[in-house]
């Protein structure tokens, strides 16, 4: 036997091999994450999660973000924009799934600002200077308040809200909620219930079109 | 008697073929099941990938030199994977485990049939690629 031919035979097994398991695995777990938010329906959107735009919008956009979470910050605004491209016409549900190092008290940031009115300014704010307070991925809530200057907040009474048992169950609920529907990473994306096919902006904006498009 | 057909070809691409499957086996579990990859494995993985590439170059034509080649790599490796399996017994104590931060490398991510853990595959590959390799040296040598 030709060693060539037995080692290029192998080769090409190993890898139709890897392939092969690479798809089936993958339709798998988007099976997998379909059936989650079916089974958890309840658990996509919360009385208390924070929304923005137009309550009777057709199309509802549930993000699990995550404030340190470097790419939650890129698509921030290409969500913003896809809201100003149909205004009306689409709702955003912000959930928390704070799962960065030190996260957890920068959403209590959030929750805190939010009782002041003031949630998506203080969101955009973070997430613009995220570097500056979350470097090496480690989100440091001590190196936050610089960037919060003049956006008129009590930030003393920020930080006492902070501590909220309340606040403190609103993350550990959408902390339980993220697991039970699968988001193991941010941002994660629901259309109108329906999890992305597949991670990228572009499967966003497809599911997105197709729900403007529908009834 | 054509190369191809020594012992030695035979021995080698058996390594090799461990080496490949393990290459891709740890590239499926990270980059498809997406599971975290501890720095214990990141060793395991900067040693047993070069052996999926070198063991090929000594079988077009068979040189049984690979094996000195080959050999230092999976020994190195060897030794991170034992270490990282004892590790996950817990026969190696709480301090000096080396990642306590990110990802622990104590903890299991995967056990099938109730034993089989991927610090276990990684001693069992790279166990049986140093088995081949010396087995081809003192085989090829006579």
């Amino acid at each position: 036997m030709n060693g060539k031919w037995v080692f290029a035979g192998a080769a090409a097994l190993l890898l139709i091999v890897f392939a092969v398991a690479t798809m089936s695995y993958k339709s798998e777990s988007s099976d997998q994450s379909a059936q989650a938010v079916s089974r958890n329906k309840e658990r996509l959107v919360r009385m208390h999660s924070p929304t923005l735009g137009n309550a009777q919008a057709k199309v509802e956009i549930v993000e699990f973000l995550d404030p340190a979470c470097e790419t939650c910050s890129r698509f921030y605004p290409l969500v913003k924009q896809m809201m100003a491209a149909n205004p009306n016409d689409i709702r955003l549900v912000l959930r928390y799934a704070p799962f960065h190092n030190g996260s957890e008290a920068v959403v209590a940031v959030l929750e805190a600002a939010r009782r002041q009115g003031k949630l998506w300014p203080v969101l955009e704010a973070l997430l613009a200077s995220q570097s500056a307070w979350a470097p090496q991925h480690t989100a440091q809530v001590n190196l936050v308040w610089p960037h919060l200057e003049g956006l008129g907040l009590d930030l003393e009474r920020l930080r006492a809200d902070m501590n909220a048992p309340e606040i403190v169950r609103i993350i550990e609920q959408d902390l339980a909620d993220a697991q039970a529907l699968n988001v193991t990473k941010t941002p994660e994306f629901f259309v109108n219930g329906q999890p992305l096919p597949r991670f990228g902006f572009e499967y966003l904006q497809q599911l997105v079109d197709r729900a403007l498009q529908g009834t | 008697m054509r190369n191809d057909a020594t012992p030695g070809w035979t021995l080698i691409f058996a390594a090799w073929l461990v080496a490949a499957a393990s290459t891709l086996g740890a590239l499926f579990f990270g980059e498809v099941m997406h599971l975290p990859t501890c720095v214990l494995c990141w060793y395991q993985r900067i040693f047993m990938f070069p052996l999926a590439l070198i063991l090929p170059a000594g079988l077009f034509p068979f040189d049984r030199r690979v094996v000195r080649y080959a050999l230092p790599l999976a020994v190195v490796g060897w030794t991170i994977a034992v270490f990282h399996q004892l590790l996950v017994a817990g026969v190696i104590p709480e301090e000096i485990r080396p990642c306590t931060q990110g990802v622990p490398c104590s903890q299991t991510v995967i056990e099938w049939f109730g034993f089989l853990t991927i610090p276990l595959l990684s001693v069992i590959a790279f166990s049986t690629i140093i088995a081949l390799l010396i087995v081809t040296h003192f085989r090829s040598s006579k």
